[in-house]
């Protein structure tokens, strides 16, 4: 089969691969029709990301047609059409039980937990094509995919919703309903987005619906602020405006109530602590870029809530400790516990409450994904989402 | 009071088990002195696993099923009375010996050790209590052997990934998997990797 792979620093390459089989009981084999590429894969792309190996298979936003089914799985049959979470979750351990499926024990592979114990002192759970520290499974920007514990992830689509609108389910979309959760958002609350790339777009549109007061969105790129502008959201270039005076005036000199880094470890910009960073990354004597995660810190009123969807994979410095504690602030954060979303949200979709393709920039074949990288690195003013089509 | 005796008392005073103390060279040195070893080596690994204890002490009471999960066992095969022939993978080639069972609580621990004569001499336990607070089972495993070539011995080993304390944290983590989900979770696409 053809397969996007992976082989260094901004190299990804269409590969033909073997076709992948069924290994476990509970496993199944998607033939994949819609696949997108995701704000983290490019920490891939960038070689942000620790514990890969060239020639692995990117993606794990993806959906098709279940085409094989092990013999221990009695929830899927061939030819259903399936979106499946970017989480790999076991669904019988302590966490999946808590539905805290991003924290599973048993998805990673026993040799590869190590990796996370080490790094972060606890495993973390499988994930589909994002290095080999969550497992080193194969992703779904392929024509075909193997998933296991696909009795526990994969959403049966009833006919009717086309590809694009369910797509997202994967993950973008529940990774911004649930940094807009993290928030507790109450009546009256202003919320704060950085960053307004699809999941920042999903974390407005969610913060809305959860009864956010006011929204105000902060990026560079007057493309996408201008999306942001049409899910409701008031907009600050950073360009431009200083964010923190401007959030300060802007709600009144409080500050706002909750604040969301869907930035992560990329920040892009140059002030003095980015540009700091940014040499420290690119000469390996320091590993992520946090400027967002200070500067949401710095602006969040005190007693408020700190959400961090954005990915960070390593360590920082000049952490603002003294204004997380002194502030008495709540910080929620982690890899989105996609299956408890996935019915609710697949709900909204279906009676129209929550618009998904509004962010789609581009469609392009599976055999296109390396441009598709490009522009999505690149071009990002016009360039918000990628969705690659297979088979 | 001997060192190693200092180092053991002065760690019990804390709630945690000894292969979690300091000084392990020490604390494992009475375990050497009594079994007229070189030296000791301590592993200890710990998993809360979601199943009843019964269950869980049954499986692994089955010495023949040890090999499904544990990857450097190539056979247990029972023998006479207590006995069983243990055929092991390790840096050094195959290595072979007989174990005894030394203790056998059903649903609450087993332990073994080496018989005489054995490649590789150990011993080990594993005991199944249930959790307190009503969440399954924790699962520990205790192991000590005499590492052959000592302190370059486990060197080695820990260069090729075989280190028993590495041995024991994947083994328990595949113990666990297989017990709770029904299958060992792999990303391999080799098929000659398929497992139960």
């Amino acid at each position: 089969m053809r397969a996007l792979t992976w082989h260094g620093k901004h190299d990804v390459r269409m590969d033909t691969v073997p076709d992948p089989e069924i290994l476990n009981p509970r496993d199944c084999i998607i033939k994949v029709t819609s696949t997108a590429i995701c704000g983290s894969d490019l920490h891939l792309y960038d070689s942000f990301i620790p514990g890969m190996v060239p020639g692995d298979i990117l993606g794990h936003e993806f959906m098709g047609e279940v085409v094989e089914v092990g013999s221990g799985n009695s929830q899927l049959k061939k030819g259903q059409r399936v979106v499946v979470p970017f989480v790999i979750a076991c669904g019988s351990c302590f966490h999946c039980g808590k539905q805290q499926f991003s924290a599973c024990e048993n998805s990673n592979t026993a040799d590869t937990a190590d990796i996370g114990e080490v790094a972060y002192g606890s495993q973390m759970s499988g994930l589909f094509g994002y290095s080999h520290m969550t497992g080193g499974y194969a992703g779904g920007q392929a024509e075909y995919v193997r998933v296991p514990y696909s009795d526990v992830g994969p959403l049966v689509i009833p006919d009717g919703l086309e590809d694009d609108k369910v797509l997202f389910l994967s993950d973008i979309l529940p990774t911004g309903w649930m940094a807009a959760e993290n928030c507790q958002i109450e009546q009256g609350d202003t919320v704060a987005v950085w960053g307004c790339g699809p999941v920042g777009l999903f974390a407005i549109q969610s913060a809305f619906l959860q009864g956010a007061h006011r929204v105000i969105a902060i990026d560079h790129y007057p493309g996408r602020l201008a999306l942001a502008a049409g899910m409701g959201a008031e907009i600050l270039n950073y360009h431009d405006v200083k964010v923190r005076e401007a959030l300060m005036e802007m709600t009144g000199g409080i500050g706002p109530d909750a604040c969301i880094d869907a930035v992560g470890l990329e920040a892009h910009g140059f002030t003095p602590d980015n540009v700091i960073d940014a040499v420290k990354a690119a000469t390996r004597t320091g590993t992520d870029r946090p400027h967002v995660l200070r500067e949401v810190l710095m602006a969040c009123r005190p007693g408020g809530r700190v959400s961090v969807p954005g990915v960070y994979g390593g360590f920082m410095d000049k952490f603002p400790v003294g204004a997380m504690m002194e502030k008495g602030l709540q910080i929620k954060t982690g890899q989105t516990h996609v299956q408890k979303y996935l019915r609710p949200l697949l709900e909204m979709i279906g009676e129209g409450k929550i618009d998904t393709t509004f962010l789609i920039s581009h469609r392009l074949p599976l055999e296109e994904a390396p441009e598709g990288y490009r522009m999505f690195k690149e071009e990002q003013n016009d360039c918000t989402k990628v969705v690659l089509k297979a088979n | 009071m001997s060192k190693s005796e200092e180092h053991i008392a002065d760690a019990l005073k804390s709630d945690a088990p000894l292969t979690a103390a300091k000084h392990q060279r020490d604390i494992a040195k009475p375990i050497a002195e009594s079994r007229d070893w070189n030296e000791a080596a301590l592993a200890g690994r710990t998993v809360t696993i979601n199943k009843p204890r019964q269950e869980l002490y049954a499986f692994w009471r089955d010495f023949q099923n040890l090999s499904t999960f544990m990857e450097n066992v190539e056979s247990v095969t029972p023998g006479d009375g207590d006995t069983s022939h243990w055929v092991i993978k390790s840096p050094f080639g195959t290595v072979e010996w007989d174990s005894i069972l030394t203790e056998d609580v059903p649903g609450e621990l087993l332990a073994w050790e080496s018989a005489p004569g054995a490649d590789i001499k150990n011993a080990g336990r594993i005991e199944f209590r249930d959790n307190s607070a009503g969440r399954g089972t924790e699962v520990t495993a205790i192991i000590a052997y005499d590492p052959p070539g000592g302190d370059i011995g486990k060197l080695i080993a820990k260069l090729f990934q075989k280190e028993p304390k590495i041995q024991a944290r994947r083994e328990l983590r595949r113990f666990k998997q297989l017990m709770e989900t029904g299958e060992i979770s792999t990303a391999k696409s080799n098929s000659a990797d398929k497992r139960p």
